[in-house]
């Protein structure tokens, strides 16, 4: 019994503990961001492995996604007679909610779980010690670059996959089932408005890339340096993002899209 | 070729929310944006909202900005952004519409005769509001047990 409930209170110190180092690591990492930002090409070379090797899965996923809800959405708005507004249906539920809450998904588990494994690896090898003995900061050379490659190409990626996936809506509705183009188009454009819709939209992924690559680089950074340790890392960087996007996604939506 | 694609990556995630602006959002209709605003006092706004388009004769021509009750006539004062290029006589009717049978609602405003225009802070006089299907169902139930009574005479 005892033991019990001293684990229940030495894990929540250990929790606690954890966020204020997170909290410290993100200070650490935006503080020696001058420093990346004067070598761009650290960042266009994480830019590579985040952002372009994502790009594959992202687009495809946007385009089933989309050509799903174009299905969906058919059958459930044909029987109110209202299949012209296919287009605000796919055109909305892309841009407010699927578009940046899958692509964060996907991105944490394509480009976070990368950047878990290789940091939580550069430290079991002590490459991250051995960039310190040379007088390089681990931080401004390695996480700096990896989080600003994370926090641009998640905004890009997510607005491909909403423009995708509207691709693919149009494609099941308007060339396959027939819906009227026009009416598909027209409607769609009366409906989303780019300050409430669009840019609210891009806020929330750039909001979830900041939460993405901080737990992926953060989880890879406080890795224990060993091989169970790094694949530990790797999943609890998946789990906790996803967990991270979703809750996130919540808050944000009640305080952007609240009576409408 | 790292830059190659990272560059081609970067242009087509621009490219895809310039896409999203344009041919998904209602940039392109916004107009120049230049806009003067000129309220109306309405009985009944119906189902109207904040951001409701403005038509004349079916063309666009601005965006409901506010809607909020006045409190002393208990009527619903709406403010409306019309734009520049579009003048209207000091006796334009504006009167609630709706868009299709379950379509959204917008302001109808029709231009009379006058040689004076709207000036910005103006009000229109002449308005006609929102048709509220209940009102018309009880008057149709009234009238039709008017008539019944009639024919029993």
């Amino acid at each position: 019994m005892l033991p019990s409930i001293r684990s229940i209170g030495a894990n929540a110190i250990d929790v606690v503990l954890r966020l204020g180092y997170a909290a410290r690591f993100i200070g650490l990492t935006l503080a020696h961001s001058g420093t990346s930002f004067a070598r761009p090409r650290l960042i266009i070379r994480e830019l590579y492995y985040t952002g372009v090797l994502s790009l594959i899965i992202i687009l495809v996923s946007g385009l089933f996604v989309g050509m799903v809800l174009g299905l969906q959405g058919y059958q459930t708005l044909t029987t109110y007679g209202s299949e012209s507004a296919l287009g605000v249906l796919v055109a909305l539920s892309l841009v407010r909610e699927l578009g940046p809450v899958v692509s964060a998904l996907l991105f944490a588990s394509r480009a976070g779980s990368a950047m878990t494994a290789e940091i939580g690896l550069m430290k079991a090898t002590e490459q991250l010690s051995a960039m310190e003995m040379m007088a390089v900061d681990p931080i401004a050379r390695v996480v700096a670059p990896r989080f600003w490659a994370g926090v641009i190409s998640m905004p890009l990626l997510a607005a491909m996959f909403s423009a995708m996936g509207i691709f693919g809506g149009y494609v099941i509705g308007v060339v396959l089932i027939g819906v009227d183009e026009g009416s598909f188009w027209s409607q769609m454009q009366g409906a989303v408005d780019v300050r409430e819709d669009i840019v609210n939209g891009v806020i929330k992924s750039f909001v979830f890339g900041v939460a993405v690559t901080w737990i992926a680089l953060f989880e890879g950074y406080d890795a224990p340096p060993t091989a169970e340790g790094v694949s530990g890392a790797t999943t609890r960087t998946v789990v906790t993002s996803s967990l991270a996007i979703l809750g996130l996604d919540f808050i944000l939506t009640s305080f952007m899209f609240r009576g409408m | 070729m790292l830059d190659l694609w990272v560059g081609i990556f970067v242009v087509a995630g621009m490219a895809a929310l310039v896409i999203l602006a344009f041919k998904v959002g209602n940039m392109s209709s916004m107009g120049s944006g230049e806009t003067y605003e000129i309220s109306a006092y309405f009985d009944n706004i119906g189902g109207l909202k904040p951001r409701a388009p403005i038509k004349s004769a079916g063309v666009v021509v601005g965006r409901v900005t506010s809607i909020e009750l006045n409190n002393e006539r208990f009527t619903a004062k709406v403010k409306m952004a019309v734009e520049k290029n579009y003048k209207f006589p000091k006796d334009t009717t504006a009167s609630i519409l709706t868009s299709g049978l379950l379509g959204e609602q917008y302001i109808g405003l029709e231009g009379g005769g006058d040689d004076q225009l709207l000036k910005a802070g103006d009000s229109i006089r002449l308005t006609q509001s929102a048709v509220v299907l209940e009102k018309l169902i009880s008057q149709f139930l009234f009238d039709k047990a008017a008539e019944g009574g009639d024919a029993k005479k």
